[in-house]
């Protein structure tokens, strides 16, 4: 266990090196730079804004000086928010990312694991169908118009909830980031739950669990549960990415302070040292999760931990 | 004098009236059409695909006003049967109708020629891998797996701005994210149809690798590369209206749907028919191809009724 483990971890770091290398080759090879104004800047000073950044030295010390800082954890300057570095934004900007994330995670995940073992148990009833129709709905519409037609909906026209921003503390300008953001999420895993299910609930010792006179609940409980769920382990992995870059499309929309929003912005203002950092910030956090998540099911499933 | 007794004639007769008979022999294909065209949802999304297809393409030829025609009587209007803008118009007083029409297009043309990329790349990968085997396949998967650890859509973003908002780009480079998927099925069903005995009949021909990766493998592999494509489509549609809703993706005076709801959304509370035009259509184009894909998995892979 503690082999695999240790495995798992030694493959994942060339992969964050690798990732940082090519990112910061194609950003610095790339033609335009985040000092291309409306006016072109006197070469003197541009000369001394290159200097100041580094910009001027050969590329390879550039990126060895880079890995440097990134080892010490700081990210270098961002170039365009002149005040602030890498490292700070981040600092901002990330508490606020992880807790939309894993709100959105425990609230989709809890919910779709009900909605599909709702949906099989009254399997072709109207609950199924309803269930299914909302799941498909859930997953079909991007995430981008669904936030704008709940924005309108329940921000503009009924005025129940804020329609953007956000306020630290206050849990209800959360509301309808969180629920964008399980939806797709929670539909996904109510599928998977809900086709296992089935299966389970057709099998032999489901069958006898109630020909020895058990009640619905307590098969469900007991017996039916458990080898249902073991489907959703596998399915977080990729599902955590699927929400950290959904945080990506959330964030815009309502315009909240998280990762997702400084990435954007700093991809279309071309500030590289941001576009770099969030990026790395972004693959380390999603190859941390689905390392824990493939440790955590070799776990529930030796026979993962042979192959 | 064969006609004399009428013996060929009865005979013809009969051999005619035997054919019609005879129970026709039906191929895989056809199995395969029958179960598609049994299934109700697949068969409306067919019928819905095929009318948006053509109202896209033909649809503007017969509109009053063209995409980019500017009504300056008609600015920020809602919908006006009397002087053609059936949808209203936007905040420049183009008509809503045609630009969501070129917007479909738009967007439509990008999931086809990206999902025909994704599909070309994950088809080589996935049959070289499997086909193979052995060393080249593990180091080939395991690029594949750590693809797929990786947020795809901040790259996509990061060479859109870096190489400028051309089109064609967003083709290629949505494309050329979207093929993981496709090169783990097609690798799957290499291992699987290599060790088949027209494969070891090639062999025995002299068939080189390519010839049989080409000729003998990417043939069979139909089945599961339509409907993965067809679930390849709306996965791009949408990537392609996200970066279009975040200003990277199709640019003025061009359109896609994404554009389109990007721009209706700041202002949906006063000009709705600006959101709900292009946001219907997209919706129906994705929730078709969703039941189309299904349909299709039902219809091609019995295994899994």
């Amino acid at each position: 266990m503690f082999g695999y483990a240790l495995r798992r971890v030694l493959t994942a770091i060339p992969i964050v090196l690798i990732t940082i290398t090519v990112c910061f080759f194609i950003l610095r090879l790339a033609p335009g730079g985040p000092f291309d104004g409306e006016r072109a800047l006197p070469p003197d000073q541009l000369k001394n804004l290159r200097a100041y950044y580094h910009l001027d030295e050969p590329l390879i010390m550039q990126f060895f000086g880079y890995i440097g800082g990134v080892l010490r954890g700081d990210f270098g300057p961002s170039m365009v928010m002149k005040d602030f570095n890498v490292s700070r934004l981040i600092g901002i900007g990330l508490p606020f990312t992880l807790t939309l994330g894993f709100s959105a995670f425990i609230v989709g995940t809890i919910g779709g694991m009900i909605a599909g073992a709702v949906a099989a148990v009254n399997q072709n009833k109207w609950p199924d169908y309803l269930l299914v129709a909302i799941v498909l709905v859930g997953i079909i519409i991007p995430n981008f118009l669904m936030a704008n037609l709940v924005q309108l909906f329940f921000g503009v026209y009924l005025k129940w909830l804020p329609v953007g921003g956000y306020q630290p503390g206050s849990l209800i300008h959360l509301v309808l980031p969180v629920f964008i953001l399980a939806l797709p999420h929670g539909g996904r895993v109510a599928r998977l739950v809900r086709g296992s299910m089935i299966e389970v609930l057709g099998t032999n010792y489901v069958r006898t669990a109630r020909s020895k006179g058990l009640g619905t609940r307590l098969i469900l409980a007991r017996h039916a549960l458990k080898p249902a769920l073991l489907p959703v382990v596998s399915y977080l992995g990729p599902g955590l990415s699927y929400l950290l870059t959904g945080s990506l499309v959330v964030e815009q929309v309502f315009s909240l302070p998280g990762i997702g929003k400084y990435f954007i912005t700093a991809a279309l203002n071309r500030d590289y040292g941001l576009v770099l950092g969030t990026t790395i910030l972004y693959v380390f956090i999603i190859l941390a999760l689905n390392l824990l998540v493939d440790i955590l099911y070799a776990w529930l499933d030796p026979k993962v931990r042979y192959r | 004098m064969a006609g004399i007794t009428g013996k060929d004639a009865a005979l013809t007769a009969y051999a005619n009236a035997l054919a019609a008979e005879a129970p026709k022999g039906r191929s895989l294909t056809q199995d395969a059409l029958r179960r598609l065209f049994n299934n109700k949802a697949a068969l409306v999304s067919i019928f819905v695909l095929i009318a948006i297809v053509l109202f896209a393409l033909i649809g503007p030829y017969f509109l009053p006003w063209a995409y980019d025609k500017i009504d300056w009587a008609g600015i920020r209007k809602p919908p006006d049967w009397a002087k053609g803008h059936y949808f209203g118009t936007d905040q420049n007083g183009r008509d809503m109708l045609a630009r969501t029409l070129q917007g479909t297009q738009m967007s439509l043309l990008v999931a086809a020629v990206a999902t025909f990329v994704s599909v070309a790349i994950g088809i080589l990968y996935g049959a070289i891998a499997g086909y193979f085997g052995g060393k080249v396949d593990a180091i080939m998967m395991r690029f594949v797996d750590i693809m797929y650890a990786l947020p795809y859509i901040l790259f996509v973003i990061i060479l859109v701005v870096i190489f400028g908002r051309s089109p064609v780009l967003l083709f290629v480079g949505i494309g050329c994210l979207e093929w993981l998927t496709m090169a783990r099925i097609v690798r799957g069903q290499t291992l699987s149809i290599k060790q088949r005995e027209f494969i070891e009949a090639a062999k025995a021909g002299g068939a080189g690798p390519f010839t049989i990766i080409f000729r003998h493998i990417v043939p069979n592999l139909t089945g599961p590369v339509v409907i993965y494509a067809t679930l390849t489509i709306p996965e791009i549609i949408i990537t392609e209206s996200f970066l279009s809703y975040l200003g990277l993706g199709v640019q003025e005076p061009q359109t896609s749907l994404g554009t389109l709801i990007s721009f209706g959304a700041p202002v949906a509370e006063s000009l709705p028919w600006m959101l709900f035009t292009p946001a219907a259509i997209l919706v129906v184009t994705l929730l078709c191809l969703s039941y189309l894909g299904d349909g299709l998995r039902d219809a091609l892979d019995p295994k899994d009724r």
